[in-house]
């Protein structure tokens, strides 16, 4: 009984025991909840901005979309670059199940290299899981149609089609246009040093000479990008905002593709350049450099062997003639020095002087030879342009000294940069005291002056030098910038561009102006004229002068092959005119070399672009 | 006796069946709420939505099964299942499945099985057993073995190693003692005694992944691309929700998958984001509401072995909860525990209601007891 009423007595102590427990638990409870509610709120309230932040900056990603590289047209529009859809087979290895089967299988239905596959595997290994890698770029139409046809045979394995560089006419631009290629970390490194590095994120390919590099800024365009929803392992969910690329802008060249194919096709395999240009406004029509090369080769990068084969080759296809080509202008020069010689009063148009067939300075027995060895006789400054008299010229040259000579001829643009639109322009040299000193550290003898009054010894120019000092003369003192780009176009709007043309010579007397231009008419027009054969029977009145340059001081570093060395030494071959004579509208330089007398291998050569150029009426109408 | 009787009249056909319609009803909408947001947290996954809902109904149906059980018999039967269990894990150790780099699941043919489910109930049903076989507070020699109770056990599971689960039983066990009326000198003394042991468990217990896992709770900025970057992923989640939410299937920490097991143990981060701080605050009511409820039936039981029982199972309910959400929360080390009864998950549910079962069977067979 006792026993019993203790357990009672204990069941109510046990009770109000457990139940303070229980109120001492649900306490803790509510505390901890507390605790975590506490903690939500810090969280979703205080510090909500922060995770909010954060969340966005997890989810989205931008990607940035490349321009269209902007198009390049000649003169009359015709397309001479262009972005054409390339095809490459692509394979996403998250999709692929067997990698190596898969590969093995595409083997055997169109053809993959060793090479192709080893650099494939090396970017799945490098890549994430999801990313489309390459296999194969450039595929055939027929390598388009195998794997659509197989398709389905293929997961994770796609053609991806994208746009691709494209010159129609190949190397019939090179020199002028260029061409572009992948960006390397040189050109990445100035873009970020420039700023540019941003606007470039999507690209892979940017201009690497000619006018694709020059114009690169303009050509590229203004990257668009997509602000897009990924996933945690960047997978892309959906497109949140978008914002389009602005294509390049379009450019538009003076250049002619009649005139071009009308430049390769008369120099056939002689080496040499053809520059034309308008002489009002420097705008360039015509712009040949021969050997030239297929730029298409550089766009998807160049293989070794093809590009070894361009170095090395002895015609160097590489440079640029009509504006890294320095060749002594030889007689070609002689209407700028004429000009000179008139408006200091060296010489009149009435001056006449003996030409026994040399020249020879005072207390010197050393004979300047003139290139006809029993000479002109009496000659005034036409019948020693006519003719191309040298004694005339070297007499002249030393009354004027080289002092006048050098920086008469500096203004004209000769020793300078003329400031074409591309990268790839040499100076050439035109002597001086000072050049000389610097450059062979010795004093100027009068001996240099004689044969720089033909244009030869140390002065060196390049044929659109040639071009833009005889525009000179045919402006009456104003000096074009040449320039290949005419125009600027996007969808809304056409840009002109045509750089003012620089005054830089004031003449004294301005009739020495029409003595120029009638000795170089003459040159053309008069029954034994240099040029008189070239352009005879031409329907249009033409002017020029010729020039043969001898090769003691070939501009090219000359590297001698004993089979070859008699070919490499003969006379370069110039010349230089403009049309019409009274209202010139082209002015043109050819250099040939190698090719012997300019007024019978380079002039028949202007002669015959000359009759392209007004047949097919390039450049009337404006 | 009468007031119970008509207390419970207006429940009679529940009662009949054994049920608490409260506590049913507290579970229901808590299971409720946990699909609507698995839906969201799955990735609106109609296979996992399946899934869910079978072993719910699997479950419950165990929960009212458990229910018909009186507590009598379940106090029959607290040491044989406790042997069992014992032995079970023993086994596992022996020849148990691999997973996730460790030993807990036991191959049984035709379905894998957790020991350490069974010993979530064992544990406190035998400890109960043990300390209301004799009257209330404990003398010290009961509490020593009733500790003894809990840390064999905590020990083997440790062992697999399951770090969480094993200090999960313990707790479970030691609840049992605190209900019992356990000194608080004796608490104090235990706390100390805890606190002292968590170097040795952290050098000579602890495995590397373990260290780790702390180390990143302390500081989960240190390592964000690695360890850190769950528990980084889970408060951006939890954070940008708001007060509102981004809104239900918006959640982009979620939806776009850079919260891990967002369907399992971290789906408390998909509540907090989707659903702001006011989905928040209704989940822990509903589990308050569950937690009070139990309570209540635990406190009203006239048996110690169905109070202690009721109350260690209510109060490890309650742990599974702040765990989970600590750790999802960054207040605590990543543990693996998944939030109950809303997480997507297998054993751990059919264990949890099986527990409910028991303190149903509590809270609805009063009047047997009473009877002589």
């Amino acid at each position: 009984m006792l026993k019993k009423r203790v357990a009672i007595q204990d069941f109510a102590a046990e009770s109000r025991l457990f139940n303070r427990r229980a109120i001492v638990a649900m306490l803790i409870v509510v505390a901890l909840f507390s605790l975590i509610i506490f903690n939500q709120y810090q969280l979703q309230v205080v510090k909500y901005q922060d995770y909010q932040t954060r969340s966005e900056g997890n989810r989205i990603k931008v990607v940035p979309m490349a321009p269209n590289r902007g198009l390049i047209y000649d003169r009359s529009g015709i397309l001479l670059a262009e972005n054409r859809p390339v095809f490459s087979l692509e394979l996403v290895p998250e999709q692929v199940g067997d990698m190596d089967a898969t590969l093995a299988a595409l083997a055997t239905l169109i053809s993959l290299s060793p090479e192709q596959i080893d650099a494939f595997l090396k970017q799945v290994r490098a890549q994430r899981r999801f990313n489309s890698i390459a296999l194969k770029e450039q595929l055939t139409d027929t390598e388009v149609a195998i794997i659509a046809a197989n398709q389905h045979r293929f997961a994770g394995v796609t053609v991806e089609a994208r746009l691709s560089r494209h010159y129609p006419f190949g190397d019939l631009f090179t020199h002028a246009i260029g061409y572009i290629g992948k960006i390397n970390s040189r050109e990445l490194q100035q873009l970020e040093e420039d700023g540019e590095a941003a606007n470039y994120a999507a690209s892979r390919d940017i201009g690497k000479i000619g006018l694709e590099r020059f114009y690169q800024r303009q050509l590229h365009g203004t990257m668009g990008y997509q602000e897009v929803e990924v996933n945690n392992r960047g997978r892309l969910i959906r497109v949140l905002r978008s914002v389009p690329a602005v294509s390049g802008q379009n450019i538009h060249l003076g250049l002619d593709v009649g005139l071009q194919l009308t430049a390769q096709q008369v120099l056939k395999q002689q080496r040499g350049a053809i520059v034309a240009m308008d002489p009002r406004d420097g705008a360039v029509l015509a712009f040949y450099s021969n050997p030239s090369y297929d730029p298409n080769l550089f766009v998807h990068g160049i293989s070794s062997t093809n590009y070894n084969a361009l170095l090395n080759s002895r015609d160097r296809p590489l440079i640029n003639r009509v504006t890294q080509g320095t060749y002594p202008p030889a007689s070609t020069i002689k209407p700028h020095l004429a000009l000179l010689g008139l408006e200091t009063n060296t010489i009149t148009p009435q001056t006449k002087i003996w030409d026994p067939g040399y020249f020879m300075l005072p207390n010197s027995d050393h004979r300047f030879r003139d290139h006809l060895r029993w000479g002109h006789g009496w000659v005034d400054v036409y019948t020693a342009m006519i003719k191309s008299c040298d004694t005339f010229f070297y007499e002249m040259g030393i009354k004027l000294g080289i002092d006048r000579i050098s920086d008469y001829m500096s203004k004209m643009g000769f020793g300078e940069k003329t400031g074409i639109d591309i990268l790839e322009e040499s100076s050439g040299i035109m002597p001086s005291r000072g050049w000389k000193r610097a450059r062979h550290n010795q004093p100027w003898y009068p001996g240099d002056t004689v044969p720089l009054s033909i244009g030869q010894s140390y002065w060196t120019t390049t044929p659109l030098q040639l071009v833009v000092a005889t525009a000179v003369l045919l402006n009456q003192g104003q000096l074009p910038t040449p320039h290949l780009v005419t125009a600027f176009s996007s969808e809304q709007q056409q840009t002109p561009h045509a750089p003012a043309l620089t005054p830089v010579i004031q003449v004294v007397n301005p009739d020495n102006w029409q003595v120029v231009m009638d000795t170089m008419h003459r040159t053309v027009k008069d029954i034994g004229g240099t040029a008189y054969k070239a352009f005879e029977g031409a329907s249009y009145s033409a002017a020029g002068k010729t020039g043969t340059a001898q090769l003691a001081a070939i501009a090219q570093d000359g590297e001698y092959d004993a089979d070859s060395i008699d070919e490499r030494l003969r006379d370069n071959a110039m010349y230089i005119g403009y049309a019409p004579f009274d209202k010139p509208s082209i002015v043109i330089a050819v250099a040939l070399e190698n090719a012997g007398g300019g007024g019978s291998n380079a002039a028949p050569i202007a002669r015959q672009m000359l009759d392209y150029y007004f047949t097919a009426g390039v450049n009337q109408n404006e | 006796m009468n007031e119970q009787f008509s207390g419970n009249a207006r429940h009679s056909r529940l009662a009949l069946f054994h049920i608490d319609g409260p506590l049913l009803l507290g579970l229901l909408a808590l299971v409720g709420f946990g699909l609507f947001i698995l839906y969201s947290a799955s990735g609106q996954s109609v296979f996992m939505m399946k899934a869910q809902l079978v072993r719910l109904g699997v479950a419950f149906a165990v929960m009212i099964a458990v229910a018909q059980v009186k507590p009598q018999t379940l106090k029959r039967w607290s040491l044989p299942l406790f042997i069992a269990g014992l032995g079970l894990l023993v086994a596992v150790l022996l020849v148990g499945h691999v997973g996730k780099g460790a030993q807990r699941w036991l191959d049984l043919g035709f379905m894998k099985f957790q020991p350490s489910e069974v010993m979530k109930l064992a544990v406190p049903m035998a400890v109960a057993w043990f300390i209301s076989s004799h009257s209330l507070p404990p003398r010290l020699g009961h509490l020593l073995l009733g500790f003894a109770m809990c840390a064999i056990p905590t020990l083997l599971i440790a062992k697999q190693p399951d770090l969480g689960t094993s200090i999960l039983i313990a707790t479970a066990g030691v609840f049992v003692l605190f209900m019992s009326g356990m000194s608080w000198r004796i608490i104090a003394f235990v706390g100390g005694a805890i606190s002292a042991f968590l170097p040795i468990l952290w050098l000579f217990l602890m495995r590397d992944y373990q260290r780790q896992r702390v180390l990143t709770f302390l500081n989960p900025e240190s390592d964000p691309l690695g360890s850190g970057y769950h528990i980084i992923q889970s408060k951006i989640a939890i954070g940008s929700g708001g007060i509102e939410g981004k809104g239900y299937l918006q959640g982009t920490q979620s939806q776009l998958e850079f919260l891990p097991e967002r369907h399992t143990d971290f789906i408390f981060s998909v509540i907090s984001e989707e659903l702001g701080l006011t989905g928040v605050l209704i989940l822990l009511g509903l589990y308050l509401f569950i937690i009070g409820r139990c309570m209540l039936i635990a406190s009203q039981a006239q048996d110690n072995y169905a109070k202690l029982v009721a109350a260690s199972f209510t109060l490890t309910f309650f742990v599974y909860v702040f765990v989970n959400i600590g750790m999802v929360s960054g207040l605590l080390p990543v543990v693996g525990v998944p939030l109950p009864l809303v997480s997507y998950g297998g054993t751990s549910m059919v264990t949890l209601l099986a527990a409910f079962g028991v303190i149903m069977s509590v809270g609805t067979h009063k009047r047997m007891l009473a009877a002589p």
